[in-house]
């Protein structure tokens, strides 16, 4: 539950920040907090956002790749979006942010995500190592809503519709 | 998009303040309400999400140094139609039109995409904005619902 970090050093350094439970205005502080505080520490230049257990989001969340996507930037790094369930990827593509991060789908080697829960529970004895985080988002366990089969065509259609009605 | 004399079957009704806690009871709320119609997971998901939106609105802009009450009207119409009406007492917008533009936000070191308005008008059918400066917002979202036979 909440967030999980690793640091990946391979050729190029990554930072996969795992967030789950739900997105919003209320949530979206902690997040960004733990993930700015994880990023100035290990300065990645790719930095991947796992939305996989995510299962709602807002436009807070579409706030919170802007803002992570404006401070890679500043150092010349890449945001990228991680396997977004369906209706979570509609929220994007409805405002666009894949202009600004990619959505890449990976296949998580379930080894990896042990990795990134092992070193969550380790985070105490690890001096001078806190490349991982947790932090506690609302996860609604009676709403499982990432099970439905929306393709893309029909969010585009939703887009596009027009129906303004203002005063 | 309920007629002037469609009938209501059902309405709820829930007052609660500002806070960002209620942002999820809210669109938990609003989602367990519409339940009963027996909507696809995709269309609860949209419902919740504007309902997020608007909620966060109020609280974020309404009532933006202060705790106020917001106050939210659900009603399920004949003919599988939602509607929800969420109404706060705050600081209302000064320029409607403007406030409705994709990425126009007033709080951008908050992080506010200023995407709200356009998520609402995307997710749902109809979206009505009605504002007076220091009076409050309401905002009125409807959509109707695929039923099962279509």
């Amino acid at each position: 539950m909440g967030l999980k970090i690793y640091d990946e050093v391979e050729e190029k350094s990554k930072l996969t920040a795992y967030i789950s439970g739900e997105i919003d205005h209320h949530s979206a502080k902690s997040i960004r907090k733990e993930i700015d505080i994880n990023v100035e520490k290990l300065k990645p230049t790719d930095l991947y956002l796992d939305f996989s257990k995510v299962d709602f989001m807002d436009s807070s969340g579409i706030g919170l790749v802007m803002g992570r996507y404006k401070l890679q930037s500043e150092r010349g790094g890449k945001v990228f979006i991680q396997n977004p369930p369906p209706l979570i990827k509609k929220v994007m593509l409805v405002a666009g942010i894949n202009k600004l991060a990619k959505i890449v789908n990976i296949d998580v080697p379930l080894s990896e995500m042990q990795k990134a829960k092992e070193s969550v529970k380790n985070c105490d004895n690890t001096e001078g190592q806190p490349d991982v985080v947790s932090v506690d988002v609302h996860k609604n366990d009676a709403d499982k809503n990432n099970t439905s089969e929306n393709s893309s065509e029909e969010v585009e259609g939703n887009a596009g519709k027009e129906n303004k009605n203002t005063k | 998009m309920p007629a002037k004399k469609t009938k209501i079957l059902n309405e709820i009704k829930l007052s609660f303040p500002s806070l960002s806690e209620n942002e999820r009871f809210s669109r938990l709320a609003v989602s367990g309400f519409a339940s009963q119609l027996d909507p696809q997971v995709d269309e609860i998901s949209d419902i919740k999400t504007a309902v997020s939106e608007a909620v966060t609105n109020s609280i974020v802009h309404a009532y933006k140094n202060e705790i106020g009450k917001i106050e939210l009207v659900a009603r399920i119409y004949e003919d599988n139609v939602i509607y929800i009406k969420i109404k706060d007492h705050g600081c209302g917008i000064p320029d409607i039109k403007k406030a409705m533009e994709p990425l126009f936000t007033t709080s951008p070191e908050e992080e506010r995409a200023g995407l709200g308005f356009a998520v609402m008008e995307s997710f749902m059918d109809k979206l009505k904005v009605l504002s007076k400066e220091g009076k409050g917002t309401s905002v009125i979202l409807t959509k109707k619902l695929k039923t099962k036979l279509d």
